[in-house]
């Protein structure tokens, strides 16, 4: 007999829609619970820095709508965390609103709606800052500075379970989060029933990217998740897919820097005792975790800063002696933007694919493919100096001048004759932790009753 | 001499956070794990030379036996998404690894 049994239908909803036929089949296996995460820092920064959704509102709702009329009809809770991407408080206000239009379509019976925020504003950093617990780095950053802070636009706190099991305790059917770890969304909901902290933490881990713990690869299938005897099951919901020792343990693995511990606000899942077993074709089942309770409750907070605004030009190259220079071709098209603008007030980037354009540096290939495409970025602090900016960098490739070219025409060829104006650029500024006496402190829950 | 995309089923890459990425190579067979791993074909210090970084950028290396795995994360030149990062979500650093001779 399970303690609990939550499904879940997407690892990132809203970032492609779920798909419908092995959700319902979760939906029919009667969970206790429906959850999903909708957010990510891969991304990059400018989502949470020009608070926007990288994800269509239409893929959004579609999922939204999917999860609500489901958890509803079974009479279950659904949660979601990190909501819109990036969590922050209009992505939480929009899938609130989300969820009162779909209570309205579908004319549902009332249920009671939580949500909780996690902006933290930069004055409450700024506080921590200048006190006796600074504001650490994470992946070898230096403790936060207020220089950082201050080009800074928008900054999130990480919740842990706790939110979640707030609003679950004042008897929540639908709670929408903001930024939460993936793996707590679904922590919350076991330890609400009771289950061991160890447990509670693997589920979350091994369920909060869907069908990514299951084989062959196929994203966005509900995999189920339970908790029975002080061990954890999780088995594929897609007829094709199976949770085999191998999935499951290799998707510990994912995302993280090494494949035995993942933190949370509040402590730390130990996976290195982790057993595995087979139990049925398409479950498999993990005994051995262990938590590790924090002494000192620290929040992880992510923080993105403008850079400036950005256009984008392409230019593509197929002379074998202009690709055998083009270091010399960039090297003039820089030179011309130095003449107009000086050496610095701006970033202008060349990515040069056929040449180091995915890796960069660490590209062990170094002979050039025959053809190269350049993506030139420019970042400048106003829309019309990063036009030109942009332009002067793209178009100049065209006109550089190689001693020994043959074709004197033009030394690139153009898919577009403009550059195109992209999202402003951003860069992550925070990726620290700040300490709470509260861990309920940076994220103040909410409730009211929705529907007829 | 076998290539290593021929004695793992997955070879992959992908952020870790924002200022790292992470590589997982994963076996189906155990004794072909065991094997890649005594004939040190995958180690830190060859890691580095592939991809011709310090070993200080490498942040962990780690043999995993519970999902016979070889996993290594390094340290970003600049967070993931700055202006100028090519691979947003560091998915598509794994390439090199495909090619490595294993002498099993």
């Amino acid at each position: 007999m399970s303690l609990v049994r939550i499904i879940c239908p997407n690892g990132h909803l809203g970032f492609a829609p779920l798909k419908i036929d092995s959700f319902l089949r979760g939906v029919d296996a009667n969970p206790d619970f429906i959850a999903a995460d909708s957010g990510s820092d891969d991304i990059g920064p400018v989502p949470l820095g020009s608070d926007t959704s990288t994800s269509p509102e239409v893929w959004q709702r579609q999922d939204l709508e999917a999860m609500l009329l489901a958890a509803r009809r079974i009479g279950v809770p659904m949660i979601i965390g990190s909501s819109g991407d990036t969590g922050t408080n209009s992505r939480v206000d929009r899938y609130v609103a989300m969820i009162k239009e779909l209570a309205a379509k579908h004319s549902l019976a009332p249920f009671k709606l939580g949500y909780f925020y996690s902006e933290v504003s930069k004055e409450r950093v700024r506080q921590a800052i200048g006190s006796s617990e600074p504001v650490l780095g994470l992946d070898g950053r230096e403790s936060l500075s207020e220089k950082e802070l201050d080009a800074t636009d928008r900054i999130v706190a990480m919740a842990g379970v706790h939110p979640f099991r707030q609003l679950l305790e004042e008897d929540c059917d639908v709670i929408i989060g903001g930024r939460s770890s993936d793996c707590a969304i679904f922590a919350a909901a076991a330890l609400h029933r009771g289950a061991a902290e160890a447990d509670a933490y693997y589920l979350g881990k091994v369920l909060e990217c869907a069908s990514f713990c299951a084989e062959p690869y196929g994203a966005k299938e509900t995999v189920l998740g339970a908790i029975d005897d002080g061990g954890v099951t999780v088995t594929a919901m897609h007829p094709d897919q199976r949770c085999t020792i191998a999935s499951v343990a290799g998707h510990a693995m994912y995302e993280r820097s090494n494949p035995y511990d993942e933190f949370v606000a509040g402590g730390r899942l130990d996976m290195r005792d982790c057993h595995y077993t087979q139990i049925d074709p398409r479950t498999t089942r993990v005994t051995g975790q262990r938590f590790e309770p924090a002494k000192r409750v620290r929040v992880k907070l992510e923080g993105s800063g403008k850079v400036g605004e950005r256009f984008v030009g392409l230019a593509s190259v197929r002379d074998p002696y202009t690709i055998a220079n083009i270091d010399a071709v960039i090297a003039w098209a820089k030179a011309q933007v130095v003449e107009r603008f000086g050496a610095d007030g701006y970033e202008l980037h060349f990515n040069i694919f056929g040449k180091n354009g995915v890796m960069g540096d660490m590209e062990p290939v170094k002979t050039p493919a025959h053809e190269l495409c350049i993506v030139v970025q420019g970042v400048a602090p106003t829309v019309e100096m990063a036009e030109e900016l942009c332009m002067t960098g793209t178009r100049q490739l065209f006109y550089a001048r190689l001693p020994e070219v043959k074709g004197t025409a033009g030394g690139v060829a153009f898919v577009l004759d403009e550059v195109l104006k992209a999202s402003p650029a951003y860069r992550w500024t925070v990726n620290h932790t700040l300490a709470v006496d509260d861990p309920l402190e940076l994220f103040p829950t909410h409730t009211l009753t929705v529907g007829a | 001499m076998t290539k290593l995309s021929e004695l793992a089923k997955t070879i992959r890459s992908k952020n870790a956070g924002v200022d790292k990425i992470t590589f997982d190579i994963i076996f189906t067979d155990r004794a072909i794990y065991k094997k890649v791993l005594a004939s040190q074909a995958v180690t830190a210090a060859k890691i580095s030379s592939l991809y011709g970084i310090a070993q200080e950028r490498i942040a962990d290396f780690v043999e995993y036996d519970p999902g016979c795995a070889i996993k290594f994360t390094i340290y970003r030149n600049a967070p993931s998404g700055s202006a100028g990062d090519s691979d947003i979500f560091g998915a598509q650093q794994y390439a090199p690894l495909l090619d490595i001779d294993v002498p099993v």
